[in-house]
């Protein structure tokens, strides 16, 4: 079947006449088959907008399902691999799922709305997933990508921003929170969350609105410093945050082709997201079995000498052994460090030493390369306290 | 203090009393649960009309293992054969019948030549169930595994594959996962020879002699007659006798037997199975659970789904097990009479399946949703052999219809049973002309009856399609295909679990081996 060229154009998200007109650079890329924008103007100076005033960011593309009825909190807890059983209306949490063999499909975060009222948003597509999971459970699930939009309002000077717009005691959320609000005259979900790790917020509402919240925001942030900002912005500053991308840092299990390829939650650092006191889950018994066993592979934070970042770079161990790849990597110009996240095997010890990175670069048009030790640390390289400080602090 | 059993097995058939049999030998304090008051599940009796039986489903023993009837004794607890090897009848409308052994074939167009060509035919085909006999006797291995256990198992199966020698290995990995329409074309001529060899091949299946897979359906009905297997075989008492020689077996050796009890629910606690539930409401504890029921019973109904994982449940949900095989019983007021067929034939197999293309078309309203016009059919006259089944001077007629789909377009309504049981007996009576005269009683039994009566999901014969998406270490699916379930404690004794379907009681044999050789699975 021939489709014609304009039916493989990327689609525009409601937002698209605004980024459009906002974006100097021309740079897109495709997410999840819409146009979005990976710069705006330049990347240092939307990375500083995040960092220092505040950047908004096109969530539209994100995948979003509603998951409604009586079974909707047993069908979310045995999918997922954190224990939601006492969860709250008005909480957010960050999950992780998986498949049989405990490998995993993706993470994102569950929002309850009501006792039998959730929202999952993810990364990647999950309908068929999750149908064939609600098998014995009473639930609804409708996939609502397109119904809903989302922003993420992220940066210091983000609540202030939103309470000029007029979102009144948006500041009272507490880190993983949500609430309703109206803010620029647009009915919104705002959520105390992000990608970004640092104070920041994420608005979720009829698309329809869209236009009018984005001109709102800007209005509201004329005197703090907010821009819009692109994903190559955004992707430094989750990497200094210490989170991890599906497609960069680990291949959802439904997509590997290979059989070493998936990773368990225990190979992504995110065995605290595993509870396994609570009813039975999707992988439970894969991945205690792993627990007893010993995982095959970890996930480590590189603090890297130079300031090359490590893109791509094998790991070597003493021996000259390689022992892992780097999976993301950037310059963090806040923690004044080059830093990466790697994929290494659990073999080189729980908190491996001498570790070295082969760097390549390219210095006009030749390439060079070095060895770089690696230092391993445990916590993010940014991690701000007015993150997590109730009522947000104002700047 | 409440009982704990070490095992209960749930379902008195015929694999469920051998498992039982099986673990009880070895020690275990076993229970067995059925839920209807005769025991041998689709291989129990049926009492259809006053005075006359019927056995429920499984008319023949073709594949009873002589290694179970050797361990349990059945000798020694009653079963006694009064027929085995027996000949199949290819009935021909006009009495041009064709008369098949296993090695021999015998009727009007069917010189030396042809019948040389059968004997060398059929045992080609023998030899290379030997190598899925093999195969059947033990736990299949797992595909992705580092066991050396697997390894070995694998490879014993290559070395039984590559002692056929070169000739027949190619020959049996070139027709393995073929039709036995095509196969059957290069060999013969005679549409009835074509026609009575295919219907073994589709027997109990949603398959035509043009599908994929029956060749394979072929082979496993042949490893009866492989090694010390008796063929073809009747028992005194009918299906009965081997049930009762079973259940003999099984108090025996101190098996409690609980008929009229229904498993409702498999108890689950802390990731482990702990009992199971009965109609009642009592829970029974016990540490292990064999299930003999089909696998979307023991996965979807008897245990909660949530226990389970999602990749796991898709699989099971998506097992296919359409059945298309009726049953029909008729009490007859004599002898049947089939046109120029002798009385002393009356014992053996029956078949009305003129020609392959004739099972096909039977087939194709099966796969739009309509049962056959003229279907195909194996009968049986269990009376000749068991006269107790009728009362004296009478007979019971049970045949094997086909094809009559679970999914009947409109549903089996009196109707559409009256219309597909008019057909039948019009079918039959091209045969036997006089035999609805003879008729007393009649009953149909439609997968959709099967399903109901025998607890059995689609009404499948064989608890899921033998085809090789769904054989040996798939069978059911991968995850329990070696008896033992993704949740500790409960293991697949039935005909879904490997090898699979037919009166052979190795399902549940290898599932007592598996369970009591303990765990070597990950």
């Amino acid at each position: 079947m021939n489709m014609s060229l304009r039916d493989r154009r990327l689609l525009e998200t409601p937002l698209h006449a605004r980024l459009a007109a906002a974006c100097e650079t021309m740079q897109w890329s495709g997410w999840k088959g819409y146009a979005a924008v990976q710069c705006f103007t330049t990347v240092p100076q939307e990375y500083f907008a995040i960092r220092n005033t505040a950047g908004l960011f096109d969530l539209f593309p994100m995948t979003k399902y509603r998951i409604q009825g009586s079974g909707s909190r047993a069908f979310l807890n045995r999918l997922v691999t954190r224990d939601l059983s006492a969860v709250k209306p008005g909480r957010v949490t960050y999950c992780v799922w998986c498949n049989d063999a405990g490998q995993v499909l993706d993470d994102g975060t569950v929002f309850c709305l009501d006792d039998n009222d959730w929202r999952l948003c993810s990364q990647e597509r999950h309908l068929d997933w999750l149908l064939w999971s609600a098998q014995g459970f009473d639930v609804s699930i409708r996939e609502e990508t397109e119904e809903l939009t989302g922003l993420a309002l992220q940066g210091p000077t983000s609540c202030r921003i939103l309470r000029n717009a007029g979102a009144t005691g948006v500041e009272q959320l507490a880190p993983f929170q949500h609430g309703s609000f109206t803010c620029a005259g647009v009915q919104v979900r705002i959520s105390r969350t992000g990608f970004t790790g640092d104070l920041g917020y994420e608005l979720w509402f009829d698309p329809a609105h869209a236009v009018a919240l984005w001109d709102g925001l800007h209005a509201a942030g004329r005197n703090h410093g907010l821009l819009p900002i692109g994903s190559l912005a955004l992707d430094i500053a989750r990497i200094e945050a210490g989170f991890i991308q599906a497609g960069a840092d680990f291949v959802p299990a439904e997509q590997v082709v290979r059989p070493d390829r998936a990773r368990s939650p225990f190979e992504l650092g995110l065995e605290r997201f595993v509870d396994f006191k609570k009813a039975h889950f999707n992988g439970r018994r894969a991945l205690l079995a792993e627990k007893q066993r010993g995982s095959r592979h970890r996930l480590v934070l590189l603090d890297v000498e130079g300031h090359h970042p490590a893109r791509d770079a094998f790991i070597y161990n003493r021996a000259r052994q390689v022992v892992g790849t780097v999976t993301s990597a950037t310059w963090s110009p806040s923690a004044k460090a080059n830093i990466a996240i790697a994929s290494v095997r659990a073999a080189a010890g729980k908190n491996p030493a001498g570790l070295w990175a082969e760097v390549y670069y390219r210095r006009e048009l030749q390439w060079d390369k070095l060895h770089a030790n690696c230092r391993v640390v445990t916590g993010p390289f940014y991690d701000p306290p007015r993150r997590k400080i109730t009522p947000a602090l104002d700047f | 203090m409440t009982e704990r059993w070490d095992a209960i097995v749930i379902g008195a058939g015929h694999n469920g009393l051998v498992c039982a049999t099986y673990l009880a030998r070895a020690g275990r304090k076993v229970l067995v649960l059925e839920r209807s008051t005769e025991l041998g599940g689709m291989t129990g009796v049926r009492r259809f009309a006053e005075g006359f039986s019927v056995p429920g489903c499984a008319h023949l023993l073709h594949m009873l293992h002589p290694g179970v009837a050797r361990d349990l004794e059945l000798a020694s607890n009653g079963l006694r054969m009064l027929a085995t090897h027996m000949p199949t009848v290819a009935l021909d409308e006009q009495g041009g019948h064709l008369t098949l052994t296993e090695r021999t074939v015998e009727g009007p167009g069917m010189s030396a030549e042809v019948t040389a060509v059968y004997g060398a035919f059929m045992d080609r085909l023998r030899r290379f169930a030997t190598v899925l006999a093999a195969a059947n006797e033990k736990m299949p291995p797992r595909l992705v595994s580092e066991h050396w256990r697997d390894h070995l198992a694998l490879a014993k199966l290559g070395w039984k594959a590559w002692q056929l020698g070169r000739d027949d290995m190619r020959e049996m990995l070139r027709i393995g996962a073929i039709n036995i329409f095509d196969v059957l074309q290069e060999e013969f001529d005679h549409p009835l020879l074509k026609g009575a060899l295919s219907l073994d091949a589709v027997l109990g299946t949603h398959m035509g002699p043009r599908s994929p897979n029956t060749v394979l359906n072929l082979l496993y009905r042949l490893t009866g007659q492989t090694g010390a297997g008796n063929g073809v075989a009747v028992a005194e008492g009918g299906m009965q006798g081997v049930i009762t020689a079973l259940e003999r077996a099984a108090t025996a050796v101190g098996v409690v037997i609980r008929s009229g009890c229904a498993a409702k629910r498999i108890v689950v606690s802390a990731d482990s199975v702990t009992g199971v539930e009965i109609s009642s409401g009592e829970v029974l504890n016990c540490g292990q659970v064999f299930s003999s029921a089909d696998p979307k019973t023991t996965f979807q109904r008897l245990l909660s789904l949530d226990a389970l994982d999602t990749g796991f449940n898709r699989r099971i949900q998506n097992l296919r097990m359409r059945g298309t095989a009726a049953k029909l019983h008729l009490a007859l007021r004599g002898a049947p009479v089939f046109r120029n067929l002798d009385t002393e034939n009356l014992g053996s197999r029956l078949l009305i399946a003129p020609s392959m293309d004739y099972i096909e078309l039977a087939f194709d309203a099966a796969k739009y949703g309509a049962y056959s016009e003229h279907p195909v059919m194996e009968i049986t006259i269990p009376t000749a052999h068991t006269p107790a089944m009728a009362p004296t001077g009478m007979h019971v007629l049970s045949a094997v219809v086909q094809y009559a789909p679970m999914h009947l377009r409109g549903g089996w309504t009196g109707d559409a049973k009256a219309g597909f049981m008019e057909c039948a007996l019009k079918v039959l009576s091209r045969y036997a002309p006089d035999i609805r005269d003879q008729v007393i009683a009649a009953e149909l039994l439609t997968p959709a009856d099967l399903e109901r009566e025998y607890g059995v999901s689609g009404g499948h014969w064989h608890h899921g399609e033998l085809a090789l998406d769904q054989f040996m270490m798939l069978r059911p699916v991968p995850g329990a295909a070696q008896y033992a379930a993704p949740i500790p404690g409960l293991f697949l004794c039935g005909a879904g679990a490997h090898p699979g379907g037919g009166v052979s009681g190795l399902p549940g044999r290898n599932a007592a081996h598996t369970a009591l050789a303990g765990a070597w699975r990950k």
